[in-house]
């Protein structure tokens, strides 16, 4: 799984039968500090909770799918959770 | 699976259900001597894994559902070792 922001949404004029009532979500992937990293891309909301501007945490290729219910759809970046906070710690923690 | 370095964790309240309970680690990956490859991924722990230790992660999905007892679990990393040595041959 990797960081990612959402950026937007996306409104399909036509969608299969499968996804009709799953959002989709333009999604900026994150470098761990945060920072962009690589081209958006489309991800299916599992959680139908993630808002413009909310960090999540995405899955892609077959693991995609099986965040929506049911799971046999075709689909393949999904966003698994909302990212409250990212905890690093500085490199002085190392013991 | 790929070695990775434990740098930090996710807080996460809203999530899939595959997640509840467990905890979530970032880990940026290493190459075969230990350097970071600028890499990272976010794994699910499940060895009790800590700050700054090196780990190996499955990288997998089918690997992932079996270790984590979930047919459907939408996860493919997966920390499932900590890793006390690397030999590497030199020549």
């Amino acid at each position: 799984m990797l960081l990612g922001r959402v950026i937007g949404t996306v409104v399909p004029a036509a969608l299969v039968d499968e996804l009709s009532a799953t959002p989709l979500l333009w999604v900026q992937p994150l470098d761990r500090d945060g920072k962009p990293d690589g081209d958006p891309l489309v991800c299916a909301d599992g959680t139908r909770m993630a808002g413009r501007g909310q960090v999540i945490y995405w899955v892609a290729s077959r693991e995609a799918a099986l965040t929506l219910d049911p799971w046999f759809v075709p689909v393949d970046d999904a966003i698994v959770g909302l990212v409250d906070e990212v905890r690093l710690y500085a490199p002085e923690d190392t013991s | 699976m790929i070695l990775g370095r434990i740098t930090g964790s996710v807080v996460s309240t809203i999530h899939h259900p595959v997640v509840g309970g467990r905890k979530l680690l970032v880990a940026e990956r290493l190459d075969a001597s230990g350097h970071p490859t600028g890499g990272y991924v976010i794994a699910i722990d499940a060895i009790g894994a800590g700050f700054g230790e090196t780990v190996l992660i499955l990288d997998e999905g089918n690997g992932a559902r079996q270790i984590l007892d979930d047919s459907e679990a939408p996860v493919r990393s997966v920390v499932v070792a900590i890793v006390d040595a690397v030999d590497l041959d030199k020549g």
